[in-house]
């Protein structure tokens, strides 16, 4: 008999006597010995990122785009976070001619002080918002003017001014201070844009790519027949979904990765707090809980178009609601409400938790569950839809 | 001989369209077996039912005296199927493709390399699965499907949209695939490649098996009568209707339309030296009935889409 197979049932049947058996012996897939096996799940992932690292425009989608916001949205809300004022000063102003060095010193950390000829002009700028506030003397008064418009630059600039004057007041007595304030910093509980632009840009890129390579991978597999191609032969459907998921798995990991290499740059000043190191089982999870949307879209569509159309319906809102692209703490509280039912809710503030807020396992545990019965429950619901092909 | 596949009263339904209406079949191993038919005829249905794609609805199907539905772990090592050529994942290259079909089987990287020689591809290695032409595409499809060695094959239309010699070289890879031992089952309405590859054909239809046997044995069924046919003007209609009568040959309906001089007749001896009695053999041709005209006389003439 030409073919040999070793691992082949005892119950072969031979080739039938009407036909010979070819001198060729047999196929040229013979099993050979020391050929070592490839492993399925191995040869499927590879396969599977091979499909990703050699499209230039998904690599684009997934990993340049979503950095490209992160550097704009860091960049656009950076000065926010800083209190620096600028001051036009019209004119002579004792309390600010006479500062020493050191003092002056001390206020350009605050306040960067110009001085402009005319009133009219300074007041104009103020308008414009190319100066914050403006600062002239009359007398014994000094007067402040500043814009409504940014009301905490004006605070500052008048607490600052305000500052300066019961000091040089109380110099002008000549007696020494009866109490001085000493100031201490403590952490700061106020949430910087980078702080929260990270996680959740992070979290809208995960999701992306999450849902839509799902929802796409599982249309294209089973219109390209190649699940049922998969079907018939004898690899176990969990090996076919391990692969799928770490495919995911490593752009996820990578996503996260730039993204914290991205707003750690002395530029946008993240600092990671310390179990910032949870982001990883935390994306992991979130990543799982987002596939299973991708699962269910590409179980309820038949074409890449449809998949692709109702992946965007549903991760557009769901980033906006999860506090992807602005905080949650200062949305309304129907937002807020909303906010509960996404899984990307859990990955963002989750997230932003342990990377930024000091948070730990205790913040990070419950959110992993959370996302993880997620999963579970959309991925049951999913098994009522999931068909192997077409028709 | 041992039974391959035995398929016993097989129906399938889709909504309102019965594709499967009945359908027994009893292919024996190392048998190279064909099912013909016209588009819808329900040959790509019945062809998945067999491999254990689909459910019937009713009947029984066995491969090796087991059902290849749900789906049979063990079952799946004995038998290989060909895809549509696209059936291949985005970006891969040839080798990977192949060596990925392999691992589903967990065979080794190496076996994976034969197999490509086996069907031609070696030097087409590295070429994106993609952009191999029809006939490679094809021919890695097959490769894909056999890496496992495999004792059935299952075929759904291999050689459809491929040029003459891509068809030619790939019907000369199924038949080696058939000569090492394996039992094939092929679905194609080309019936010069049935003829040519197939010991048995199933003549389909309207999901039911018409007709069954081989090729030769349907054809002479057929009784069709033998078109002689040879250069016009060298010997007129007329009197070559006299000569035929004369000698006794009856039942002969002779034409000329310019080109050629037609004789049709169930008794192409006497007319062949008749013909040759009159000098007038020059462009001499001799056509049978085919399994064509076999297929049509089952299915009618009338087009379809």
């Amino acid at each position: 008999m030409s073919i040999e197979d070793t691992t082949a049932p005892t119950t072969r049947t031979g080739p039938s006597d009407r036909k010979e058996p070819a001198g060729k012996g047999g196929p040229g897939g013979r099993r050979t010995a020391g050929d070592e096996r490839l492993s399925p799940i191995r040869e499927l992932s590879r396969a599977m990122i091979l499909s990703v690292v050699r499209d230039k425009g998904t690599i684009f989608f997934l990993l340049i785009f979503p950095i490209l916001f992160l550097l704009l949205f860091g960049s656009l809300f950076k000065s926010d976070g800083t209190s620096h004022i600028k001051v036009a000063q019209v004119g002579e102003v004792q309390v600010l001619d006479s500062l020493t060095k050191d003092q002056r010193e001390q206020l350009t950390k605050a306040a960067t002080i110009t001085k402009v000829s005319s009133e009219s002009t300074a007041l104009e700028k103020v308008r414009k918002g190319d100066y914050d506030a403006l600062v002239e003397q009359e007398g014994g008064t000094v007067v402040l003017r500043y814009s409504a418009a940014d009301g905490v630059k004006g605070a500052s600039a008048r607490a600052a001014l305000n500052a300066m004057l019961e000091q040089a007041n109380l110099a002008a007595t000549g007696k020494p201070a009866t109490y001085t304030l000493k100031a201490s910093q403590v952490e700061d509980r106020s949430v910087k844009p980078i702080q929260y632009l990270t996680p959740g840009l992070m979290g809208w890129a995960i999701a992306s790519s999450a849902v839509f390579s799902t929802a796409l991978t599982l249309v294209t597999l089973r219109r390209k027949k190649i699940l049922q191609r998969m079907r018939l032969s004898p690899i176990r459907a969990w090996e076919v979904v391990a692969a799928r998921i770490a495919m995911s798995m490593v752009i996820a990991l990578t996503q996260t990765a730039l993204f914290l290499l991205v707003a750690t740059l002395p530029y946008f000043g993240l600092t990671l707090t310390g179990a910032w190191w949870l982001v990883v089982p935390l994306v992991m999870c979130g990543t799982l809980s987002l596939m299973s949307l991708g699962l269910l879209i590409g179980s309820v569509t038949k074409t890449e178009e449809s998949a692709g159309g109702l992946a965007q319906l549903l991760v557009l809102p769901m980033s906006f609601l999860s506090g992807s692209f602005f905080s949650l703490d200062s949305a309304p509280d129907w937002v807020q409400w909303v906010s509960y039912l996404m899984p990307l809710r859990y990955l963002v503030t989750g997230s932003e938790a342990v990377l930024s807020r000091g948070g730990g396992l205790m913040e990070a545990l419950p959110t992993m569950g959370g996302m993880l019965a997620f999963t579970a429950v959309v991925t049951a619901l999913t098994l009522r839809f999931f068909k192997w092909n077409d028709t | 001989m041992t039974a391959a596949i035995v398929a016993d009263g097989v129906r399938k339904r889709y909504g309102d369209i019965q594709a499967v209406d009945g359908v027994s079949l009893h292919i024996e191993a190392g048998e190279f077996y064909g099912i013909l038919g016209p588009n819808g005829a329900g040959k790509t249905t019945t062809l998945e039912i067999l491999e254990g794609v689909r459910e019937p609805d009713e009947g029984r199907i066995e491969l090796f005296g087991k059902s290849p539905w749900p789906r049979n772990h063990e079952l799946l090592t004995r038998i290989g199927v060909q895809f549509q050529a696209s059936s291949f994942f985005d970006k891969l290259t040839t080798r990977e493709t192949i060596r990925l079909f392999a691992s589903f089987h967990r065979l080794g990287a190496r076996q994976a390399d034969a197999m490509l020689a086996r069907v031609g591809l070696t030097d087409f290695g590295s070429v994106p699965a993609d952009k191999l032409s029809g006939g490679q595409a094809q021919r890695l499809s097959i490769a894909c499907g056999l890496v496992h060695d495999p004792e059935i094959v299952f075929l759904d239309e291999p050689t459809a949209g491929l040029d003459p010699q891509a068809r030619r070289n790939l019907w000369d890879l199924l038949r080696d695939v058939n000569q090492e031992g394996r039992t094939v089952v092929l679905t194609t309405h080309y019936l010069d490649e049935a003829e040519i590859l197939c010991d048995r054909v199933s003549v389909m239809e309207h999901g039911k098996v018409l007709k069954t046997g081989a090729p030769a044995a349907l054809i002479r069924e057929l009784d069709d009568m033998v078109r002689v046919s040879v250069e016009s003007g060298l010997v007129a209609p007329d009197v070559l209707r006299g000569l035929l009568e004369s000698a006794g040959v009856d039942n002969t309906i002779v034409e000329d339309d310019e080109v050629s001089l037609t004789v049709a007749t169930h008794t192409p001896g006497p007319v062949l030296s008749i013909l040759a009695d009159q000098g007038a053999l020059r462009g001499l041709e001799v056509r049978g009935a085919t399994l064509e005209d076999v297929f049509l006389q089952l299915t009618g003439r009338e087009y379809r889409a």
